[in-house]
């Protein structure tokens, strides 16, 4: 395993649909200084940086020469990473690799975007990430992507509209008691219902939004006597290039995601992770993603994870809590979104959540969601 | 701290031209639809059969070297009826809206395609149905996507 991991600080700015009050560097620079702050850190206690955004969806090519003045990494060790939704859990998952390998004693990861930029325009970006002569004829973005899915959950589950809509219902209550939430507006399961319709059965109030915002998370070998959360799994597992072959699998969408969850529960030694897990900080970029994928991370049986949602499972003062900060349907500033949900789970392990807090954390569950249905998957504890 | 009285965004809006390479499976498969049939590769190892055709198997990486013709028939597994505006990149202008899209999985193949479908009310469509491809007129095919116009409810699996 090589050294052990914790992480030791965390920042992130408000998220907001537009943040035209500061340049992308400025946005990054309060996320970084955030998390230094967070970490007792200073710029020269971070050996090495890696970065990541969405390129298409700013315009801006090499944007690790844009970031660079946000980073503070001059001079330094300052790698990009891309890969789409999980470009923040791949961020956490690079900045783990470099710590853990023994290159660096503490690595920084940051994650951001400007989605205000291409003014709005997020679907036209994220349908030029796929196949331009068969796929992109008729793809309308992770929107329709994400549609498809739950039209094939829908169909083998027998699952609602009404049952899918509970999760953003609890999200927004959730996001209520989140200073960085973009959407923390109570919303009810008719409003649910009676939302524009995007792309069936996706209403406008089941997909996250697109925000502008920022995330920095420090990893370190040397924690001292900080409060740390340790990284105690770590896994990564890609797809097809076309979402026609991701889309053979008929039983499970997302069987990525139930091998990167394998891969990691069994790093960590975890066996029954409905019981394990203290708090889930899960990549859910609409609500039927969050009832599909809480079964492929066996937080419930096939079909049946909306129970979480309707038995109060899900809630922060639950049994198990998802998503306590809201998640992605609450706030999305894509290349940050992945590192977001590390940096709230790290936090709730660090018992350093403010009003997010769940009593007695000490193992926690992220997960990251990019691309043609990759997946992402880390597991956070109390102790090494 | 100067006084700023608005913060300002600059306007860019460029025009960017792509050729995108088909490659060899890529060509052959257009060149297919020109004459109005659909060709899938087969894996010589495993026997994966996929469209469009590819150079290397999902299934084991192996070689796919044989072209092979599949009805163009197969099964409705999941789709959408896609009804929010965007501009679509193709054109620098907004796509038409709605329309409606699936996965199908033709008689023969192991994968799913996607593509459009005639249909446009999704209540009139189910998962599991029968559809059939729709190329265009003979006269007017060109060796492009477009070439097939849609999937519509067939009879028979
Ligand atoms: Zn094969």
């Amino acid at each position: 395993m090589g050294e052990r991991v914790a992480i030791i600080g965390a920042g992130q700015t408000p998220h907001r649909s537009r943040r035209l009050d500061v340049s992308a560097p400025e946005l990054i620079d309060e996320a970084v200084q955030a998390a230094l702050a967070d970490a007792g850190l200073e710029p020269d206690g971070i050996d090495a940086i890696v970065v990541g955004n969405m390129e298409h969806f700013e315009g801006i090519h090499l944007s690790d020469l844009w970031a660079v003045e946000g980073t503070g990494g001059v001079g330094k060790p300052h790698l990009k990473i891309a890969t789409g939704g999980t470009t923040g859990s791949s961020l956490a998952q690079a900045a783990y690799y470099l710590v853990a390998g023994g290159m660096f004693p503490t690595v920084l990861a940051v994650g951001w975007e400007r989605l205000s930029d291409s003014e709005g325009e997020t679907t036209t970006g994220i349908v030029t990430a796929f196949d331009p002569i068969y796929e992109r004829p008729t793809l309308a973005g992770a929107v329709s992507g994400l549609a498809v899915m739950a039209c094939q959950y829908q169909a083998r589950t027998g699952v609602r509209a009404e049952e899918a809509a509970l999760v953003v219902v609890q999200a927004r209550e959730n996001a209520a008691r989140n200073p960085h939430a973009h959407l923390s507006k109570a919303v009810t399961v008719p409003e649910v219902l009676a939302s524009p319709l995007l792309s069936s059965p996706l209403r406008y109030l089941d997909m996250c939004p697109t925000s502008d915002g920022a995330c920095a998370v420090v990893f370190t070998s040397r924690p001292g006597a900080r409060r740390a959360a340790w990284v105690r799994g770590v896994a990564s597992r890609h797809n097809h290039t076309l979402l026609g072959d991701v889309a053979e699998g008929a039983h499970d969408y997302i069987n990525t995601l139930e091998q990167a969850a394998a891969d990691a529960y069994g790093q960590a030694g975890i066996r029954d992770p409905r019981r394990e897990f203290d708090v889930v900080e899960m990549y859910e970029p609409c609500t039927w993603a969050a009832l599909e994928w809480a079964e492929s991370l066996g937080l419930a049986p096939r079909g049946h994870a909306a129970a979480l949602w309707a038995d109060g499972t899900a809630r922060r003062d639950g049994d198990l809590p998802i998503n306590p900060s809201g998640g992605v349907l609450c706030a999305n500033p894509i290349g940050a979104t992945g590192l977001v949900r590390v940096a709230e789970a790290s936090a709730q392990v660090r018992a350093a959540a403010g009003p997010l807090q769940v009593d007695g954390v000490r193992t926690a569950l992220v997960t990251g969601f990019g691309g043609s249905f990759w997946s992402e998957v880390m597991i956070l504890g109390s102790e090494a | 701290m100067s006084d700023l009285k608005a913060p300002i965004a600059v306007r860019c809006t460029p025009e960017l031209v792509y050729n995108y390479a088909a490659g060899r499976y890529g060509s052959l498969f257009l060149q297919g639809l020109k004459e109005g049939r659909i060709l899938a590769s087969r894996c010589r190892r495993c026997a994966r059969t996929l469209v469009p055709p590819r150079l290397a198997c999902t299934g084991c990486f192996g070689a796919m070297e044989d072209a092979v013709e599949l009805e163009p028939r197969g099964e409705l597994l999941a789709f959408t009826l896609v009804a929010f505006p965007f501009l679509d990149p193709f054109t620098g202008i907004q796509r038409p809206i709605p329309y409606c899209y699936g996965m199908v999985r033709f008689a023969g193949a192991d994968n799913t395609f996607q593509y459009f479908l005639s249909e446009k009310d999704p209540a009139k469509l189910r998962v599991g149905q029968p559809v059939r491809a729709v190329f265009r007129a003979a006269a007017e095919r060109v060796g492009e996507m477009a070439d097939l116009l849609y999937f519509e409810p067939g009879i028979g699996g």
